[in-house]
């Protein structure tokens, strides 16, 4: 296994070079830095011998160059790296929301939304500090250190050696003991992170139920208690990055004081010049100041390290459905669908559908009847391709796993309870069935949809964005937004997951009959619960527990007498909604009579 | 943006007092950073030109380094101050706007923008590090610091003290001027990232949808352009600040320059002498150092600022607090009349109409077209959305309030309420809560015995009792535990779990098969029998066989529309009938 930082900087490698560029800039600037207060040492020491002042212009115009070239460079490298670190951002948020798609959705059952929120959001976002605050703080550091350290040898040699000692400290024994001693606290930043955004997510979907049951105080409180575990993480990196300011201001004193005892000797007996003093001095002030950062950079990779893992825990994560190596095409013309004791089941502790076996010819249209949590939705999940299944699905000859899951959508299309709508316009949402369609046949979808009226009545029809609406859009409208999308598909078989839901009566009854039409020449496969209006369909699947337990036409199921015959019994004596509702008068109460 | 923005302090309280600490702190290190310039020039002249021995400057190097250790001493308790004291800041603010949102409710900004919130919830005042954190403290040390320096070098040479004293006032000059041209961009940034975390839970939310419709991969193209306009607007903002950092590094430089140039030439003909030049020379940049650095990190705490704006924005919302009456104990009438329910963001209002008395002990029925308002009726009942027109009125054994003088938490305490698109969440946020935490959000005290009754009352009891981890099987979002049909019922046993006076229901039976409705129809008829008032929103005949009372919410041209398919009822029933379902 790749270690996570090492395949976090594969996915964002791409930017190597301009990230070289950087580092280079970088060192250029630091390198300035470090001459320059070196040069105003020797140029306030020379003056103070009081040479005629052409003897100082050299180094005066040096010490203006080196400011600039300072200032500059850093701009420099700043603007070449942030840019960077941003390019190989979108690459590997790419990267993970490629590994979120294959996974979805039966793979992602053990993430929450707003954990996967934070994994492609924070965790990603995480990784600018690889290369901005881990990488070319490093390859400046030792650049710089390398070179300064080598003039003070060649300087006074003695100096040289023990500035290097110190300066090796700095760069690995001051980060290491600063990174060991917030390790664990960096490692748990960002689950603790991912955590406290999680439960504020949920918080927020829940927002009116957690209003209106008094549970406002109790979800704060929750919120507190994770805000308490992330504010003893920074105490504690705090403490860390403090001990390695400390020891960096010590060790930077250390050198200073060390160059001292060094060189003034060295003056007094004539090793070194006079005005060399504040230059040996001088330097190791300098470059200590540029090695001050490292600590920091220590903590940045520990804590990235975090967001690493989590973002390879979806690359790692195993779909449910394997897709075939050497896919089986799938024939143009649908020629039927056969279910040959077929079994199935979302998690290994779920219960499982069993023995299923039906068939399905084209132009059929077939009812899946049963009570909720009978098994119906995981039949619909493994004819889109979701869920592995043992025994055989065969579409138009064709094993469903032998086939590519996105050309076995292209073929069976599905209006699922939890269809969702985009926070976009309601064309766009309807668009995304066939994204060729014109204005005129995404219009006729809604239409067909029922939707025609409502969105006449929208303030810029079917542009209309639905996020900036939102309480505005009501359930039955949604589900009606689906089903137009859906018809733009024009999918060969269409699995209808309870249409008409949320609807009421009426519109209901309307809308059946319109998808009727609209799905004449499409082979329908209709989950549902009610049973209200199934004796025109060809056939009528009766599943209990997993099982098929009945199947046949109405009037055989109705013959038979079993859980069918009795609910349709309950449900016919019913009156009819579209009777009742005409009858009433708008928004007065009225004694039923 | 205002450099010190007193909301901030009023909203965190916790910060006055890091402030106070900041300000002991700085001036700890003004006196030490003076002192090591003195010693350090005192050392390096007396070696240089007066020819002193090692033991000559022995104490004046132990003492070099006595003030390095302190600094670091004091660098360690502000670093770890700072961040205590940014830590306190976040959360208190993370506390105040979560409290807010779940107070707005469903008509807040938590349900127009969930993903928009939750960043700014999150990131948006994690950003705060940077304003709490580096700058305020950096700051206070800009303020106390260069003046330091300046009194010191005026004891020193007044021609170097008059160059800095005219120099230094450029940079905050500047620094507003930036920070007036930067305003627009940081807010820009700052609803870029909004927009990426919005449309991100977006995407997550409707992956499986993608899916189904071969969408999914073709994303990847809307990720880049996304990313790249992330990156181009923070690249904007970036550019601005780092040239500014430029500016005021090349301004810091150009004014030590100035006084170096200066020292230097006086020197060398003589005017000042060594000691004094070469301490003026170490000590003029510490008196730009805070400043630059405050410039910097001013940049830094600019997306935080940007984001406070927002949490600013959100936390002067008002909140529908309604009034203080508690209504005594008893059974509730509620008598609604020619209610009125308009959103500010749309033409039409959302509940036209409504005039019906819903009295103690009765099911009252509300029907009507999709989209007509009826969830609206429900939301205003709850508190949630205000009366725009007509008045709601409670009355307890005759006695009666308004209920927007009502005290809200006390009222929804007595509501059991099913919304028509439940989310099951426990208090504890769990990622997916057992049946039993989310049944239990309410009221976590209740007994087993209760939590099966109200399991018993919903239809789904006997399906929970056969699944092998009963109460404390785990609710997932995607359905592989739980089918839409049973987390509908598990919702009614919440909103069925503790007893209440009234009973607002949202389509309690959406989703259910036949026995499972006749369940239900009759847990609602029991509430009524037991003297609740039961206002219920049906699409089915069932739950209107067993109402008292029926009112029809519906927009006002929909009764033509209804006209239209009553005379054509015959016919329509006939097509419905004849092809299909």
């Amino acid at each position: 296994m790749v270690s996570p930082v090492r395949s976090l900087w594969q996915a964002m490698s791409a930017q190597r070079r301009l990230l070289t560029l950087a580092a280079l800039l970088g060192a250029i600037a630091s390198l300035s830095a470090v001459a320059l207060l070196g040069t105003s040492g020797w140029l306030i020491s020379t003056a103070a011998e009081m040479p005629p002042v052409l003897t100082l212009t050299v180094a005066a115009v040096m010490v203006r160059f080196l400011a600039l070239s300072r200032a500059i460079f850093r701009y420099g490298e700043r603007l070449v790296g942030h840019d960077a670190a941003f390019r190989g951002l979108t690459g590997l948020r790419v990267t993970v929301y490629t590994n979120l798609e294959r996974l979805a959705p039966t793979g992602l059952a053990a993430f929450g939304r707003g954990d996967l929120l934070t994994r492609l959001v924070a965790d990603v976002d995480a990784a600018l500090d690889l290369p901005l605050r881990v990488i070319l703080p490093w390859v400046q550091a030792v650049l710089v250190a390398g070179v300064t350290v080598a003039f003070l040898g060649w300087l006074l040699p003695v100096s040289g050696i023990v500035i290097g000692v110190l300066a090796v400290f700095a760069l690995a024994v001051t980060p290491w003991i600063v990174a060991m001693t917030a390790r664990a606290a960096e490692a748990r930043m960002a689950p603790a992170k991912a955590e406290l955004s999680a439960a504020v997510v949920r918080a927020l979907d829940a927002t009116p139920e957690i209003t209106a049951f008094g549970a406002a105080a109790a979800v704060t409180g929750r919120i507190h208690h994770l805000d308490d575990g992330l504010t003893r993480l920074s105490a504690r990196e705090s403490f860390a990055l403090g001990l390695g300011g400390g020891i960096g201001i010590v060790v930077q004193g250390a050198a200073v004081t060390a160059a001292l005892v060094l060189a003034v000797p060295a003056v007094i007996d004539g090793r070194i010049g006079p005005v060399w003093l504040a230059v040996v001095a001088l330097l190791p002030l300098a470059l200590f100041d540029i090695l001050a950062g490292l600590p920091a950079s220590a903590l940045a990779y520990q804590r990235l390290r975090g967001s690493a893992v989590r973002i390879q825990e979806i690359e790692m994560t195993p779909s449910l459905v394997v897709e075939p190596t050497a896919p089986v095409a799938l024939p143009h013309a649908f020629t039927g669908l056969e279910l040959v004791d077929m079994s199935a089941r979302w998690t290994a502790d779920a219960a499982a559908i069993e023995g299923i076996s039906v068939a399905v010819p084209p132009g059929a249209r077939v009812a899946i009847v049963g009570p909720s949590g009978s098994g119906k939705s995981t039949l619909a999940a493994v004819l889109m391709g979701f869920l592995p299944y043992a025994g055989s699905v065969r579409l138009s000859g064709v094993e469903v796993r032998d086939a590519d899951g996105d050309a076995l959508r292209q073929q069976v299309g599905m209006l699922s309870q939890l269809a969702h709508i985009f926070d976009t316009s309601i064309a766009d949402n309807v668009r995304l069935g066939n994204p060729q369609a014109s204005d005129d046949d995404v219009s006729m979808a809604l239409a067909q949809a029922q939707l025609g009226e409502w969105i006449s009545s929208l303030p810029h029809g079917m542009d209309t964005t639905v996020g900036s609406f939102g309480v505005a859009v009501s359930g039955g409208e949604r589900q009606r937004i689906a089903l137009a999308r859906l018809l733009l598909a024009r999918r060969e078989i269409v699995i209808l997951d309870e249409p008409t839901e949320h609807l009421d009566g009426p519109t209901a009854d309307a809308l059946a009959a319109t998808m009727s039409t609209a799905l004449q020449d499409a082979t329908v496969l209709l989950i549902t619960h009610r049973l209200i209006g199934l004796e025109g369909v060809d056939r009528i699947v009766e599943l209990q527990a997993g099982r098929i337990v009945a199947q046949g036409s109405h009037d055989e199921l109705l013959a038979a007498g079993g859980w069918y015959a009795q609910q349709w019994g309950l449900e016919s004596e019913r009156a009819d909604m579209s009777l009742l509702l005409p009858s009433l008068p708008i928004g007065r109460g009225v004694p039923r009579t | 943006m205002k450099p010190l923005d007193p909301r901030l302090m009023r909203y965190a309280r916790s910060t006055r007092g890091f402030i106070g600490l900041a300000v002991v702190l700085g001036v700890i290190t003004a006196v030490l950073v003076i002192a090591q310039a003195r010693l350090l020039s005192d050392v390096i002249v007396s070696v240089t030109s007066e020819g002193a021995s090692w033991s000559d400057v022995r104490d004046a190097v132990v003492a070099v380094a006595a003030i390095f250790a302190t600094r670091a001493v004091i660098a360690w308790l502000a670093e770890v101050a700072a961040v205590r004291a940014s830590a306190r800041a976040k959360q208190q603010l993370r506390e105040a706007t979560l409290t807010h949102v779940l107070a707005l409710g469903p008509a807040g900004p938590g349900a127009h923008s969930p993903g928009e919130t939750a960043a700014l919830i999150t990131r948006g005042i994690d950003a705060l590090d940077g304003y709490y954190a580096r700058y305020l403290p950096q700051l206070v040390l800009a303020v106390i610091v260069p003046v330091a320096v300046l009194m010191t070098v005026l004891g020193q040479d007044l021609l170097s003290t008059l160059i800095i004293a005219v120099t230094l006032p450029l940079i905050p000059v500047f620094m507003i001027l930036i920070g007036m041209y930067t305003k627009s961009q940081v807010d820009r940034q700052w609803s870029t990232l909004a927009l990426l975390s919005g449309h991100f839970l977006d995407l997550v939310s409707g992956l499986p949808t993608l899916k189904i419709f071969g969408r999914a991969k073709s994303q990847v193209e809307a990720i880049r352009a996304i990313g790249d306009r992330y990156r181009s607007t923070t690249m904007g903002v970036l550019r601005v600040s780092f040239l500014s950092s430029l500016a005021l590094e090349l301004l810091a430089t150009l004014s030590v320059a100035l006084v170096a140039v200066s020292v230097g030439i006086r020197l060398a003909e003589g005017q000042i002498t060594y000691p004094v030049a070469l301490f003026v020379l170490l000590l003029a940049p510490e008196a730009y150092l805070p400043l630059r650095l405050v410039g910097q990190h001013f940049h830094a705490a600019a997306e935080g600022l940007g984001a406070a704006d927002r949490l600013f924005t959100i936390l002067e919302l008002p909140v529908p607090v309604g009034g203080s009456v508690v209504l005594p104990d008893g059974r509730i009438r509620i008598v609604v009349s020619d209610l009125q329910v308009s959103y500010p963001q749309r033409p039409e209002p959302a509940l036209d109409t409504a005039t019906f008395t819903a009295e103690p002990g009765t099911v009252t029925a509300i029907v009507g077209g999709s989209g007509g308002g009826k969830s609206t009726l429900i939301n205003a009942l709850l508190g949630f959305a205000s009366a725009t027109g007509g008045t709601v009125h409670l009355e307890v054994d005759g006695m009666g309030t308004n209920l927007d003088e009502v005290d809200l938490a006390q009222w929804r305490r007595r509501i059991a309420w099913l919304p028509q698109r439940a989310h099951l969440a426990g208090s504890d946020l769990p990622d997916s809560p057992t049946v039993v935490d989310a049944i239990t959000l309410r009221d976590a005290t209740v007994s087993e015995d209760e939590v099966w009754r109200a399991l018993t009352d919903a239809g789904i009891a006997a399906e929970i009792r056969a699944m092998p981890d009963g109460l404390h099987t785990r609710l997932r979002a995607d359905g592989s535990g739980l089918s839409v049909g049973q987390m509908q019922r598990l919702s009614l046993a919440r909103a069925l779990l503790t007893p209440a006076d009234v009973v607002l229901l949202d389509e309690p039976t959406a989703a259910l098969d036949p026995s499972s409705e006749e369940a239900v129809v009759a847990a609602v008829r029991r509430l009524a029998q037991a003297g609740a008032t039961v206002v219920v929103v049906a699409h089915r005949p069932a739950l209107v066989e067993i109402a008292d009372q029926v009112v029809r919410i519906d927009r006002p041209r929909a009764q033509n529309v209804a006209a239209d398919f009553d005379a054509n009822l015959p016919a329509a029933a006939e097509t419905i009938r004849g092809v299909g379902w």
